[in-house]
């Protein structure tokens, strides 16, 4: 097995599990984003991987040999912190020479492999500077070259974007995905951004309660959640969530819901059972006008998000329901008409807050 | 003074300047009238009222330095340099012992929970606030079996009773201010924890290592009771050494301000070589919460 595996890897800080049992693989040129909530322990795995975990109970295998026993410097992961983590008495180029330095590459080839990376993340203008010279975004980039340089077979980036600003976070989303490719190595990026997840994975893995609470391709995850849990952290805005009891419509479940009436296909065990429907608000369109399967409703507030617009509406049966659409809205104040794609619509179980609708098969979607 | 944009803000400026000078006179003012001392002779210190302008001698100085005083009741030996030689000796090597025990140590405490940690580091920081007459007893008992009583090994074992808490618990501090994340990021790129260790962590640590080092040499220098008793004449740094100026026809007021001068020097001249590490910053920006 190439690239990074990990198996049945536990973290325990004293009674408290922070992951109990993780099986991971990532292939060579692959990243998979680890996605959760914050103090989930995400971090504490990509530690756990670079062996910064003492606690760390598990087998951890890169390109195949076992690396548990292994202390971090013996590893060869290359690693991004969320802080940047730079040595602030050293100029950028040292910062990003250290890895090289520390395999006793000669000073030529140092400065060759140091000026190619800093030149491919365009840093190589400040690289005489110290870190307390340099601005956010080159801070972070000088920290993903240091990652980057020594072209390692596993890399771990920790939120990289998190603490850099919204233009920047936008470029980057753009360029990381490129420069992840050119890396050839196993990633696994941990965010805690939707979007980052969808632009960047090739495989999204959510992490709840120390376990992985399901792992895909973005749109499976998106798509079919498969839990209530994995609904909500997964989208932005997030996900509606509405009581109901489906009743039985013959090949399909019958679900009324804030007046809307749809038709969800199902197992049939939900009839009659307490269930969660779950609407995404980019399936949601709003109307000027009454029409079938369309249920009244009033504009409380309107954000704009990107392209789409964001829309918190009220049910004539007054519950709340976020919409997000394309395009213009009836002027404020107008009466306003509200329905949902049935076909996007997804059934949780309440008690156990599984899916209980059958998993769709992907589609391109609109982050 | 510094220069302030705007007419409407001299008179603050000027009355900032009368209350900074009002404080640096309060402090400075016994130091200057002992610097003026030491160019006197006892003669001209205790005529009244005292006199700003005299003839300045050189007598207190050559007198400390060539060893022999010169009293109306005949020459005396005065151990003064060896006393100053005893001092320097004693404070930098308590210092650099305690440097090198502490500063590990300090890290150990701060980097890892390991049992009962906070016992030992608390345990100390009690040799602090422990009188040391306290101690002092049963060490002598103990000093005279190990034949430690007059050693300078002996001193400075027991001057790590002052260095050694302070340096482990003000060092601590910096190594728990500065991020961990960046000695792992060391370790990560290849590099041993001994490297991260001398490489990352110590220079991070760097002021709080050189103000710590620096206090602890002014308490290991200013200590008085643990040579008096521990030590005799041969060993005893200049603190203890003073006492030889109040002789048997009178206290030498001239030799004690001389005395006090030059016993100022070395740790006002450490102070100075050590400022530019005080001031520089800790974590320079490099880690952003």
């Amino acid at each position: 097995m190439t690239g990074l595996s990990l198996r049945n890897l536990h973290v325990k800080f004293g009674r408290h599990e922070v992951l109990r049992g993780i099986d991971i693989d990532v292939a060579p040129g692959q990243t998979l984003v680890l996605f959760g909530p914050s103090g989930g322990g995400k971090t504490v795995l990509l530690r756990s991987v670079a062996g910064l975990e003492p606690a760390a109970r598990g087998q951890v295998a890169i390109d195949g040999a076992d690396v548990t026993s292994r202390g971090p410097e013996a590893r060869g992961v290359g690693m991004a912190f969320q802080n940047f983590a730079l040595y602030p008495h050293m100029s950028a180029r040292d910062n990003i020479a250290s890895p090289l330095q520390a395999r006793g590459v000669g000073p030529a080839d140092v400065t060759a492999r140091v000026g190619a990376v800093a030149d491919l993340l365009r840093i190589g203008h400040v690289l005489g500077h110290m870190p307390k010279e340099l601005s956010n975004g080159q801070k972070q980039r000088t920290a993903l070259a240091r990652a980057l340089v020594g072209q390692p077979k596993v890399l771990l980036l920790d939120d990289p974007l998190r603490n850099v600003d919204a233009k920047l976070r936008y470029e980057m989303r753009l360029e990381l995905p490129r420069l992840l490719r050119s890396a050839a190595a196993a990633t696994i990026y941990v965010s805690q951004d939707y979007r980052e997840a969808m632009a960047l994975g090739d495989q999204v893995a959510i992490l709840l309660d120390g376990r992985i609470a399901q792992s895909g391709t973005p749109e499976e995850i998106y798509d079919s959640p498969a839990s209530v849990n994995v609904a909500k952290l997964f989208g932005d805005p997030p996900i509606n969530l509405l009581p109901c009891r489906p009743t039985d419509a013959g090949n399909a479940l019958h679900v009324a819901v804030a007046g809307l009436q749809l038709s969800v296909r199902a197992e049939r065990a939900a009839i009659g059972r307490a269930c969660l429907l779950g609407l995404r608000p980019e399936t949601m369109s709003i109307h000027a006008d009454a029409r079938p399967n369309a249920a009244r409703a009033q504009i409380l507030a309107t954000t704009p998000l990107h392209e789409r617009l964001v829309v918190l509406l009220r049910a004539a049966t007054g519950e709340e329901i976020v919409a997000s659409v394309l395009g213009a809205l009836p002027p404020a104040g107008a009466p306003v008409w509200l329905s949902a794609d049935a076909t996007h619509a997804l059934l949780f179980d309440a008690e156990t807050g599984e899916r209980i609708t059958a998993p769709r098969a992907p589609r391109e979607i609109a982050a | 003074m510094a220069h302030i944009d705007g007419r409407g803000s001299r008179l603050p400026a000027i009355l900032r300047g009368i209350a900074l000078a009002a404080v640096l006179v309060f402090f400075l003012f016994p130091i200057l009238w002992i610097f003026l001392m030491s160019f006197q002779s006892n003669d001209q210190i205790l005529r009244i009222p005292p006199s700003l302008l005299f003839r300045p001698t050189m007598i207190n100085y050559t007198s400390l330095i060539s060893g022999k005083l010169q009293t109306a009741a005949g020459s005396l030996d005065l151990p003064f340099m060896h006393n100053l030689f005893n001092s320097v000796l004693l404070s930098s090597a308590s210092v650099l012992v305690a440097l090198v025990l502490g500063v590990p140590a300090a890290y150990a405490f701060a980097r890892f929970h390991f049992r009962l940690g906070e016992d030992i580091a608390f345990t100390l920081l009690s040799f602090r606030f422990a009188p040391p007459l306290l101690v002092l007893l049963p060490l002598s008992l103990y000093f005279k079996d190990l034949h430690l009583s007059n050693t300078y090994v002996g001193l400075i074992w027991v001057y790590q009773l002052i260095c050694l808490p302070l340096i482990l618990w003000i060092v601590r501090g910096y190594f728990e201010d500065a991020s961990p994340d960046v000695e792992y990021a060391y370790r990560v790129d290849g590099h041993s924890w001994w490297r991260a260790f001398t490489r990352i962590a110590i220079p991070l640590a760097g002021p709080g290592i050189a103000a710590a080092g620096l206090l602890a040499f002014i308490f290991a220098w200013n200590n008085f009771v643990f040579a008096l008793i521990l030590a005799s004449a041969d060993k005893q740094p200049v603190t203890v050494g003073a006492l030889a100026f109040v002789t048997a026809s009178g206290i030498q007021y001239g030799q004690i301000a001389a005395a006090i001068v030059l016993s100022i020097l070395p740790t006002l001249a450490l102070a100075l070589y050590a400022q530019r590490w005080l001031v520089e910053g800790l974590s320079l920006g490099a880690v952003k919460g």
